[in-house]
């Protein structure tokens, strides 16, 4: 099989315009010397990165950074073996191929392992390439981040310290080809600057962050970033532990970013199909509200995820997974896929070149509420509860194979449906089982956010509040 | 990794323009894995990644470049880049005479190789820890076993004359289960990590590893919610330690400390826990997760008592922060890779031992929970608020350890609950970990023997 079988190659897109034609051809001869009893996929990435940290009017630090790498997966009589490498040098190159290869030797022999082959599915055209990126000088930077930290610092009296402020910037190129028929390309920018700011007064002191991302230097809201960073500062001052009771639970976009995140893992294919996810043999069932409607869509150019194809070279398209309540589909990569006997919904996510293939979500929404239900909207619908600024220990205290949800919280009090008195060191605890079912409210406020999901302002009834 | 006169001309380079200070940290990192998953060998992996990190100081301001080409014509063009971003943001520097490197070596690990067990040989491993895992309970669904090796050999050369190796070979063995019962799924984890090669295998026995993971997850399906609110806990000895870890020692690290974003700063001196309470932080201590002979710096690991009886002795300091204080660097400045720029970690924290029977303790509690393992946590050092979940609980009641909890966070106030700790019990031991800081992941350990906290919030849902 050769490496450019011309049938069912994906069609070019605007994404893989002008993208590094360098970076195919190096995968497609890396490819090139596959044996004739084994498929290769070879998949390539080359990185350019700036970091600025600021402190106190000077840069702390600045790092400048070019990275690239190689992840080869190798499958012969039904067996996967992968290697990789940080370097494109030639002679890593086929010591790595000779890895993945030896590798595959040890696996068990699986009728589902495979490499994806085309699907003829077309790739949406989705641009997250900011040209301008590379021409903005490191002197314009530096000045955006020094002025965040200037206007954080001075958003408020009771700001006693910016504690980070940083700026950061990157520019992904990959390539994936094997000798299955797969040939694609994407490339991405990305920008961002965060802030991390103590307000104070007396003894106490507290913290609040705000960020800023976009696909370059131009989509940047510094301001909104210190704002953000300052105002949830401050408004947690004066805050005590609250009081233990069940509560109707507001959270915030951001820590519904996270949330959603979290459940994602109970949608992967991979997940289900291994006895590792809640959802495991529901498909059709009620597994929530009739608010909820979840939907990966990474063909939205909006999404901080998007991209016009998955880490195996197939087209991303939208998955609904959850309609009005009733559980409709998991996310499938090629072999998951495969053991589930479904296709690939070109969901396969990888992290980076030292990564291999599964399933999961990049784009991942809740349908919104009625037009109108902003964050106010959504306090005045509960009257009375807990609003959530942020949450900590989601890695140790929500499991999304049993559903157990328990996590640390900082917030607000809401009462007569507005946010009321700060409240800190408490937990939420319920699970992700009942919170889908007790979906209160959900809001239209939608954000996309770095990472995989977007978020709204929601809220649950009748979560467990630990505290006092 | 790179000739001595290499080293010296880099460093030259890094500091033409001037500057207080350069340092090359070059790093070759082979790893190799294997995945057991669903009753198969799913997955082996090998990993190679090589590269360096120059970096130059010039007044407050650090630049950094990396690159992955370790030729001297690469390692020229990073000191460039890391000398012109240094000097674009800084000002007032010095100018070093020309840097002559002395030489400072150190190895912790045995001499055996990732190489000495065979591919066929870590697979037997895991299909043994497959079997004694699924052997626990009918009620076992679903098991993964993993194992990763790695040799991570490190070389650090600075304008102060330091020339440092490390080879640090680490393995990691851990086994993960699903129990499936009338209430739904649960898990069950396990894992056994140490600074050495294959001879961590003559140590432990996987069988016993898997059946503590097995076990976990079988016990939790006849568990009841956990209960909220406030209540006295029990810790056992090597349930984690990670109380520690978070409760105070992320809290005692100098970056924090000097941009007071710590309840701890300003506070040496100064009673900060119940008398009980002596904490260490150790980079020598065996073959544990978080030692190794030099840290990322090139100083050599050391011992440092952070608090002695209760009271505050010292905070972990790494170059960058010790130098702004005019004293010398507690061996803490670690990073993830060349990648990275160094910063101020823990390596094994731990808390020493008491003189309290941990049965006794158990049965001095009338009511109350008993943790027997914990997973992550999570601070905020400016507040001192801090959460630690559990993956392994019971109930106390009337001084026996009864039914069991289903996992839940626990949430608390650093330098409240370090006083709050009432027995230290005699059962010390220690467990691996993974401590995540700034977006880099650098492997600790953490150690506690049974111990009490007389009030501590709970997150169950139990009313």
């Amino acid at each position: 099989m050769s490496a450019t079988t011309g049938t069912g190659r994906p069609a070019s897109t605007t994404a893989d315009a002008g993208t590094g034609g360098d970076l195919l051809r190096l995968a497609e001869r890396v490819a090139g010397w596959a044996g004739p009893e084994e498929e290769v996929e070879v998949f390539v990435a080359r990185g350019e990165e700036t970091e600025i940290r600021a402190y106190e009017g000077q840069v702390e630090s600045l790092t400048s950074a070019t990275s690239a790498g190689v992840g080869i997966r190798v499958v012969s009589d039904h067996r996967l073996g992968f290697a990789w490498a940080g370097t494109l040098d030639e002679e890593l190159l086929g010591a790595t191929l000779d890895a993945a290869r030896d590798n595959a030797r040890y696996a068990t022999p699986d009728e589902h392992v495979r490499l994806a082959v085309p699907d003829h599915v077309p790739a949406v055209p989705v641009d997250r390439w900011d040209d301008g990126l590379a021409s903005v000088p490191t002197s314009a930077k530096v000045e955006m981040v020094l002025a965040l930290e200037a206007r954080a610092r001075g958003g408020d009296p009771r700001i006693r310290q910016v504690s980070s402020a940083d700026y950061g910037d990157g520019a992904v190129e990959t390539a994936l080809v094997s000798t299955t028929g797969i040939r694609s390309a994407n490339r991405r920018t990305s920008g961002f600057l965060s802030v991390g700011v103590i307000a104070g007064e007396g003894d106490a002191s507290q913290t609040g962050s705000g960020f800023t991302v976009g696909r370059g230097v131009a989509d940047l809201d510094p301001e909104r970033a210190a704002s953000e960073a300052v105002n949830r500062a401050v408004r947690m001052l004066g805050a005590t532990k609250g009081p233990s009771g069940r509560a109707s639970v507001v959270f915030d976009r951001r820590a519904v970013t996270t949330l959603l995140a979290v459940l994602s893992s109970a949608l992967s294919g991979e997940a289900v199909s291994k006895g590792r996810s809640f959802f495991a043999g529901r498909i059709g069932e009620e597994v929530g509200s009739g608010l909820v409607t979840l939907v990966d869509d990474p063909t939205d150019v909006r999404a901080y995820g998007a991209s016009a194809y998955d880490a195996e070279g197939l087209a991303c398209r939208r998955t609904v997974l959850v309609d009005r309540g009733v559980l409709r589909g998991f996310l499938y990569d090629t072999i998951a896929g495969s053991r589930a006997g479904v296709a690939s919904t070109g969901a396969a996510v990888r992290g980076g070149y030292a990564g291999t293939p599964s399933p999961g979500c990049r784009a991942l929404t809740l349908a919104p509420g009625p037009e109108g239900y902003d964050e106010a909207g959504v306090l005045g619908a509960v009257g009375d509860g807990v609003y959530v600024q942020s949450m900590t220990g989601v890695h140790s205290g929500v499991n999304p194979v049993s559903g157990d949800f328990s996590v640390g919280v900082e917030g607000l009090m809401v009462r007569d449906g507005g946010l009321a008195e700060p409240v800190r060191e408490i937990t939420v605890a319920s699970t992700l089982q009942r919170m889908l079912q007790s979906l209160q409210v959900v809001g239209a406020d939608v954000e996309w956010f770095p990472g995989i999901a977007a978020g709204q302002t929601v809220a649950f009834g009748d979560m467990q509040i630990s505290g006092a | 990794m790179i000739d001595t006169p290499v080293l010296e001309r880099v460093l030259g380079q890094a500091l033409r323009q001037g500057g207080d200070f350069a340092e090359v940290f070059a790093e070759d990192r082979s790893s190799q894995s294997a995945v057991l998953d669903d009753g198969r060998v799913e997955e082996l992996a090998s990993g190679r990644e090589r590269g360096a990190g120059v970096r130059v100081i010039c007044g407050e301001t650090t630049g950094y470049a990396h690159t992955a080409d370790l030729s001297e014509a690469g390692l020229l063009r990073a000191a460039e880049t890391a000398a012109a971003v240094a000097h674009g943001g800084g000002e007032g520097w010095t100018v070093p005479s020309d840097p002559r490197l002395g030489a400072r070596g150190g190895s912790v690990a045995g001499e055996r190789s990732l190489a000495t067990m065979s591919k066929a040989e870590t697979l037997e491993l895991l299909r043994r820890a497959d079997e004694a895992a699924r052997s626990s309970g009918g009620a076992i669904s679903q098991v993964q076993a993993g194992y990763g090796g790695s040799l991570r050999r490190v070389l650090v050369a600075n304008s102060e004359g330091v020339l440092a190796t490390d080879d640090q070979y680490r393995t990691r063995f851990s086994v993960s289960c699903v129990a499936v019962g009338d209430t739904g799924l649960q898990t069950g984890f396990e894992t056994a990590a140490r600074t050495i090669g294959t001879e961590l295998f003559d140590d432990i026995s996987v069988e016993d590893l898997a059946r503590a993971a097995a076990t976990r997850a079988i016990a939790k399906l006849s568990a009841r919610p956990a209960p909220s609110g406030e209540v006295p806990l029990v810790l056992a000895g090597g349930s984690g330690g990670i109380l520690f870890h978070e409760a105070c020692g992320h809290g005692l690290e100098a970056d924090h400390i000097l941009k007071a974003a710590s309840v701890y700063a300003g506070r040496i001196g100064q009673r900060v826990a119940s008398p009980l309470v002596t904490l260490v932080d150790d980079g020598t201590v065996g073959s544990e997760w978080g030692t190794f002979a030099v840290d990322d710096e090139g100083r050599p690991a050391q011992r440092n008592v952070l608090i002695e009886d209760g009271v505050l002795t010292d905070y972990l300091w790494d170059y960058l922060r010790a130098r702004k204080e005019g004293r010398v660097p507690s061996g803490n400045g670690r990073r993830q890779s060349y990648q990275h720029l160094p910063m101020v970690r823990m390596t094994n924290t731990f808390l020493l031992p008491g003189e309290d029977d941990p049965d006794a303790i158990v049965a001095d509690t009338p009511r109350g929970v008993y943790v027997a393992k914990l997973g992550g946590g999570q601070v905020n050092t400016t507040t001192g608020d801090f959460v630690f979940g559990t993956t392994e609980a019971y109930l106390i009641e009337d001084g026996k350890i009864t039914a069991p909890l289903r996992d839940a966070n626990l949430i608390g106030n650093g330098p409240e609950i370090l006083t709050r700790i009432d027995a230290v019990a005699t059962d010390f031991a220690m467990t691996p970990g993974t401590c995540g800081k700034d977006g880099q992941s650098v492997p600790v350990g953490c150690g506690q023997a049974t111990l009490r906290i007389t009030g501590v919030t709970i997150g169950g849902t139990a009313e």
